[in-house]
């Protein structure tokens, strides 16, 4: 399996009439780690929201394709049942819903009806994947990220990529928050998901994940654009010498979008 | 049949009939003469004036009462009945005693569950000492006035002092005949440190046709006496119900509630708890559904009488199509209540823009020395929510019912017989869909 291929083309987006992209170009194939770095308020988060329906953000131009799909054209369930995931910088809690409950409806929305993942086979899963978290099994039972701890979140949205196993999964700033303990853990998940039909779309503004999670490509955002792109070598650049060499390059003085 | 033909002969033959004793004859014509001079209630917010209390059968007539085994109820009601085990049940079908077992241990040990017919002959003193006289007054308006002079059903339920009631007790109160009103009436009694468990579900066949509920639920919890009360209410449309329930709990005594109100018709339910005794607490946990175009009136109310008594209301609706439900929480602190505490919270959840929803959250406070909070909130499912759910690839519909679902979990979870929980989830399934 070669995997899937999200190409992101001259995308515009606005919210509440704010323009926030303004024109993002990237292509992500199965097996490719993309990171997308940048300082807080260039677009990085609004791309991850954008790609995958968030209701608040309006594309006003541009194309989004998953294998040549329009992905702008669906709605956000048939976003994620054509491969996308995007793991939340800040998931809903939800009362009521177990998240045990939760993650079976989430994988049996990938399945056919009458063809549902039989229930102790989810529960084996369930229970490999939050071991490999050092998760809690009681999490399983309690609502959805209800009074979840902001680790206890990250550690969640990692184990939904980790049982849906998507095409392509995007990670808006997975690492925000973390201590490094809890750090190396999501690095670990995440890395076991390497193969070469899964692509990943990594957003972060700290080089620190990355010194965990590999990437193959580096681009880096700046109002609204992607201003730079490079191989892991961007990352030790950016590490050492910050964002404003790229600034003075380019000639930009405000690097954020929209303000 | 319409309330207007009944008259004090009807009554006289129908107590006669029903072989009750005199004061029982007696407490229906006074009942009857009440209802002739009092008013309807006027539940704050919702008229009530245009609603059909007057179109029922108050009897149906049926061959002679048998006996029956749990494998003879119709498949409809056997889904509520845990027949694994034989378990303490009665079952009433058109007001009529059609099925009841109470293990014989605790009948040994005085415990007394039987329909109220049957009470008021074999344990006189006992129905008369409880019925409409300390909780539910005949002459508070005239829908309690006419359920006294009218009461043609309902259970009479006692723990003796020291028994504890490790399994639940289940009624059935069954409507077949599409016209039957029920004028239900159940005695829940617990004696000083008991402690007792009873679920009721109250059904009927879908129907359109008119009828009537009247339905009175009187609940004595004695010292240290612990109830914990479920119950499902599913009326059909074309009912018109009125329903209290009203508890009275004395020293170091909980009551907790946990409702189903389902009805798909026009709908009072109002559910007050006295906490008369210091320490005294009560948990009053309802959910309701509405749909198509009725309207509902919810109350929940407790009333703060002893000292360090602690009274907590949690009412969750889902309002739906053209429907209203409008919930009121009442926490009154009485004079002399020290150290009380009254919560409330009442959220709505509103899936269409023709419902309406209303929560009304009232604190009613006499005394310095307390503590007492309230939460409402009406809105519609979060949009970033059903986002959420929606980015894992499950569908829009599949995600609202999940939100749903979760928002009446709270008062779901609570209801105490496993086969009861599944017929309400069943019941919230077939209203929100």
């Amino acid at each position: 399996m070669s995997g899937s291929t999200l190409e992101i083309k001259d995308l515009h987006v606005e919210i509440d009439g704010k323009e926030i992209l303004k024109g993002v170009n990237l292509t992500v194939k199965g097996g490719e780690f993309h990171a997308i770095m940048g300082p807080n308020g260039t677009g990085k988060s609004t791309l991850a929201s954008a790609i995958m329906g968030h209701p608040k953000y309006e594309v006003t131009k541009g194309q989004i394709l998953m294998d040549g799909e329009d992905v702008l054209e669906m709605e956000v369930d048939e976003r994620a049942k054509a491969g996308l995931f995007l793991a939340m910088q800040y998931p809903s809690e939800i009362s009521g819903v177990t998240t045990s409950d939760f993650l079976r409806s989430s994988i049996n929305a990938h399945r056919e009806e009458g063809d549902e993942i039989p229930l102790m086979k989810f529960i084996k899963e369930m229970d490999a994947a939050m071991d490999y978290l050092e998760m809690d099994k009681n999490m399983s039972q309690r609502y959805l990220n209800e009074g979840f701890s902001g680790g206890e979140k990250k550690r969640n949205e990692i184990l939904q990529l980790m049982l849906l196993k998507p095409a392509i999964g995007i990670l808006d700033e997975i690492d925000s928050g973390l201590d490094i303990d809890a750090l190396k853990v999501v690095s670990k998940g995440i890395n076991k998901l390497r193969n070469e039909a899964f692509g990943c779309l990594i957003i972060t503004h700290y080089q620190r994940l990355l010194n965990y999670v590999k990437p193959d490509f580096v681009h880096v955002m700046m109002q609204g654009r992607v201003v730079k792109s490079g191989g892991p070598e961007l990352v030790e650049r950016l590490e050492s010498e910050g964002y404003e060499w790229i600034k003075q390059e380019l000639g930009i003085e405000d690097e954020t979008v929209g303000k | 049949m319409s309330t207007d033909v009944f008259t004090r002969d009807y009554i006289e033959s129908y107590s006669k009939k029903q072989q009750e004793p005199t004061w029982m004859t007696d407490m229906r014509l006074n009942a009857f003469d009440v209802a002739q001079k009092t008013d309807m209630p006027k539940p704050d917010k919702t008229k009530i004036t245009r609603w059909d209390f007057n179109s029922f059968e108050h009897v149906t007539n049926q061959e002679e009462a048998k006996q029956i085994t749990l494998t003879d109820l119709p498949e409809g009601i056997k889904k509520f009945v845990d027949t694994e085990k034989k378990q303490n049940l009665l079952v009433l079908r058109d007001t009529v005693k059609q099925y009841v077992h109470l293990t014989s241990d605790l009948m040994d040990q005085g415990v007394i569950l039987t329909d109220l017919q049957t009470a008021i002959t074999e344990y006189p003193e006992l129905v008369q000492k409880y019925f409409m006289t300390d909780a539910v007054q005949v002459s508070e308006h005239k829908l309690t006035a006419l359920h006294a002079a009218l009461v043609n059903g309902g259970a009479f339920i006692y723990v003796p002092k020291n028994v504890i009631v490790n399994e639940p007790i289940q009624t059935i109160f069954w409507q077949d005949n599409p016209s039957q009103a029920l004028f239900n009436h159940v005695i829940l009694v617990a004696e000083e440190n008991s402690e007792v468990t009873y679920v009721e579900n109250y059904l009927a066949t879908e129907t359109e046709a008119k009828t009537v509920m009247n339905v009175i639920s009187e609940v004595f919890a004695g010292a240290n006496a612990k109830i914990s009360y479920g119950s499902v209410d599913h009326f059909a449309h074309g009912t018109t119900s009125y329903i209290n329930r009203r508890g009275l709990a004395e020293r170091d005594a909980t009551i907790e509630w946990a409702l189903g109100q389902m009805n798909d018709g026009d709908t009072i339910s109002e559910n007050v708890t006295h906490l008369l005794g210091d320490q005294s607490v009560c948990f009053a946990k309802a959910v309701s559904v509405g749909r198509g175009d009725q309207t509902q009136n919810f109350t929940a109310h407790i009333v703060n009488h002893g000292k360090h008594t602690n009274g907590i209301i949690l009412q969750h609706g889902v309002m739906k199509d053209r429907a209203t439900g409008i919930f009121h929480g009442i926490g009154k602190i009485e004079h002399g209540g020290t150290k009380a505490n009254a919560e409330q919270e009442s959220r709505v959840l509103m899936l269409s823009k023709h419902a309406r929803g209303d929560a009304n959250p009232i604190l009613l406070i006499d005394e310095d020395d307390v503590t007492a909070g309230h939460a409402a909130s009406v809105g519609r499912v979060d949009p970033l929510q059903l986002y959420y759910l929606m980015s894992r690839g499950i569908s829009r519909q599949e995600a609202e019912r999940l939100i749903i679902h979760g928002f009446l979990a709270p008062v779901v979870n609570e209801i105490p017989i496993q086969a009861v929980r599944d017929q309400l989830t069943d019941v919230i399934e077939g209203k929100v869909n």
